[in-house]
């Protein structure tokens, strides 16, 4: 029976890299404004949608994906403008009710300029299995493990070694002494929204070929990403992903090992235990409150 | 004195032709959005279309046809206070809707206590069981979906499957209605299994039933993106044996979302999808062939098998207003129970008063997937 368990494992990390990819967006915003951006499922639904329809106008992929992301980054800083900005000095829960707004009318702006049908994504290398010890795994998947791996790479690089990322940073400790050593608050918001949704929009597109994508695809991928987010430690590029794949192995194996009906409750009922073991998530760091 | 006379009955002839001129109401309540959009919207389509014909045709009974349909967004609360209103208010002669099992039931009761006839565009069995007096549906059920799948199976020599289905309303009562009538047909279900409505992955139940023996095919009851994300997932696991899919999915968007995956895969579904390759001596293939030209040249969009049942709707509707020869409520409602042989794009229908939905195993087709089209099954 190792071949089934290999499978199982492998379904896991499919759907765990798929989470992680998802929750690393929320990590951004977060960092920044210590906001839970509720859109961040919308960016996704956007960059698959987009990809999608200018697919089918005739783009070809690579630069449909292009288009996508960049159209995901112009929305998301959109939204600073014009619904974050005007709330300035607004409490954090005001901010976080203020994307479960925003949530909604992208989801019905969606619904209206796309059209409320199911579209797929050809996978980017072929539909052939990759077998691997009896058990196989579609070369999609290794797309989304790998773009993952590199974004968080890419993450650790740019709020730890470049000026913007560390700005970031420095808003999200203490944004009255940011904006005194001449950090414009402003402009990091504006970037920090943008590449969220910019990431978003590039998960949506990797996944779409193994999850298909609809204009209400953003609801249930936002949450599993918000608690893969919250089980690894909000704000950490590590522990999205560990919070990820850890979400997906549990939902496999429960699925796998105990029923099919109850994965979603198990894999919630860990989560559950582990918070209230580590408040702080796996890689989370010692909660901070802000004054 | 005397031209007073003739000019009040001037008068009155008038406004009788005037009661005779105002229009017949159809009510409507469709989820136009919301989950069950794509129920809905063509539902919507089909109905607009279709009053705009009949009227530009002269209408029904020498009258013009009125629309009101609200969006009832997929919510059952919603569906009942639009039902309350349509009766109400809006004084509707007749109400064709219910694009969900849920919104259907849950106005029911109102359109029973109203006395006004109500035929239901939704899918399961107790909406016609038990029979109730002022409802009508067109849609096959989940059940005869089994029934047709099972014969298929017990002539390809299974008496092995496999169950696997979706947590949405349609799929846990398609999967209740198969595992009912599995015994009829000598057929054991060895595996049953389930996915979230969201889920992004099914290989972790497919394994499971790959390794259970026995098993000589599998059914998937679901629709939406599921049962696409199942056919990949088995292609890609490799499993051999037959796989059937419900009605549920019976449109061209899932052999596009599945890709080569749905090669070989059979669903049970109306003629509708298949109908240009019907044979000329099918009775069929006219009203099909009609109603699938009309909705894809006007809306250029595929046609798919639930704007269908709300053409059926409204074609009963008017079938058995011209055979009451008016719109009084229960004349129409008998009417409609007597209609006998109607050819619609779910099949025949041969309404009873023990048969509210009038419609056999013979109106569905086995389809199966060549080249990525529908085909009919050998």
């Amino acid at each position: 029976m190792s071949a089934q368990l290999a499978q199982f494992l492998l379904s896991g990390l499919t759907v765990g890299a798929i989470y992680a990819l998802v929750a690393l967006g929320f990590c951004i915003i977060y960092n920044a404004s210590h906001v839970i951006n509720f859109a961040q499922g919308e960016f996704v639904m956007i960059g698959g949608m987009a990809a999608a329809s200018f697919l089918g106008a005739g783009l070809p992929l690579p630069l449909a994906a292009l288009a996508a992301v960049a159209l995901a980054a112009l929305i998301g800083m959109a939204l600073v403008k014009f619904a974050v900005e005007p709330a300035r000095g607004a409490s954090v829960v005001t901010l976080i009710i203020i994307t479960i707004g925003a949530a909604i009318l992208l989801r019905g702006l969606a619904s209206i300029v796309w059209d409320k049908r199911i579209h797929a994504l050809p996978a980017f290398s072929g539909e052939q299995p990759i077998e691997i010890a009896g058990a196989t795994l579609a070369p999609q998947s290794l797309w989304v493990i790998g773009v993952t791996a590199l974004i968080v790479a890419a993450l650790w690089w740019f709020f730890n070694r470049t000026l913007t990322g560390k700005a970031i940073l420095a808003v999200s400790h203490n944004r009255l002494a940011a904006q005194l050593m001449g950090i414009s608050v402003r402009r990091v918001l504006l970037v920090s929204f943008g590449l969220s949704a910019a990431l978003g929009a590039l998960a949506g597109i990797l996944i779409a070929p193994i999850t298909f994508t609809s204009w209400d695809v953003g609801v249930m991928l936002g949450l599993k990403g918000f608690a893969a987010a919250i089980l690894g430690g909000m704000g950490s590029g590590p522990g999205a992903v560990l919070g990820g794949l850890t979400l997906g192995l549990l939902e496999s194996l429960g699925a796998g090992y105990i029923s099919s009906a109850y994965k979603d409750a198990i894999a919630f009922i860990i989560i559950l235990v582990v918070l209230v073991l580590m408040p702080g998530g796996l890689l989370g760091g010692r909660a901070t409150e802000r004054v | 004195m005397k031209l007073h006379a003739w000019f009040a009955a001037a008068l009155l002839a008038v406004s009788a032709a005037a009661q005779a001129q105002a229009p017949i109401r159809i009510g409507a309540f469709l989820s136009v959005t919301g989950p069950a959009a794509f129920l809905g919207d063509p539902e919507q389509k089909t109905l607009e279309l279709y009053v705009e014909r009949l009227n530009a045709d002269g209408g029904v009974l020498g009258r013009k046809l009125e629309l009101v349909s609200y969006d009832s967004g997929g919510d059952a609360e919603k569906a009942r206070t639009f039902a309350k209103r349509l009766i109400e208010q809006d004084r509707v002669d007749l109400i064709v809707g219910g694009s969900t099992t849920g919104e259907t039931m849950a106005v029911v009761p109102l359109v029973e206590a109203a006395g006004l006839p109500f035929i239901s565009l939704a899918g399961a069995v107790v909406i016609v069981e038990p029979v109730k007096k002022w409802v009508f549906k067109t849609p096959h059920t989940d059940r005869m979906a089994c029934d047709k799948i099972f014969v298929d199976m017990k002539a390809r020599g299974v008496s092995k499957a496999a169950l696997i289905s979706g947590s949405g309303g349609f799929d846990k009562s398609m999967r209740a209605q198969c595992q009912g009538v599995a015994k009829n047909h000598g057929i054991d279900v060895v595996a049953d299994e389930t996915y979230g409505a969201s889920d992004t992955d099914m290989t972790t139940q497919l394994t499971k039933i790959r390794n259970t023996p026995g098993v000589q095919a599998v059914l998937n009851a679901g629709f939406g993106q599921g049962p696409a994300i199942v056919t990949k997932n088995y292609r890609q696991l490799g499993i051999t044996v037959p796989l059937y899919q419900s009605h549920g999915v019976a449109s061209k968007q899932y052999i596009n979302l599945a890709g080569d995956a749905a090669e070989g895969v059979r669903l049970p579904a109306a003629a509708l999808l298949v109908a240009e390759s019907l044979p000329d001596s099918d009775p069929q293939k006219k009203v099909v062939v009609s109603y699938k030209q009309a909705y894809e040249t006007h809306f250029k969009q595929d046609v798919s098998t639930f704007g269908g049942h709300a053409y059926d709707g409204l074609m009963l509707a008017v079938a058995a207003m011209k055979k009451a020869g008016s719109t009084d409520k229960a004349k129409v409602r008998d009417a409609l129970e007597q209609i006998r042989g109607y050819m619609g794009t779910a099949g025949v229908v041969n309404m009873s008063a023990q048969d509210h939905m009038g419609l056999d195993l013979t109106a569905f087709r086995m389809l199966e997937v060549r080249k990525g089209d529908w085909v009919l099954a050998r």
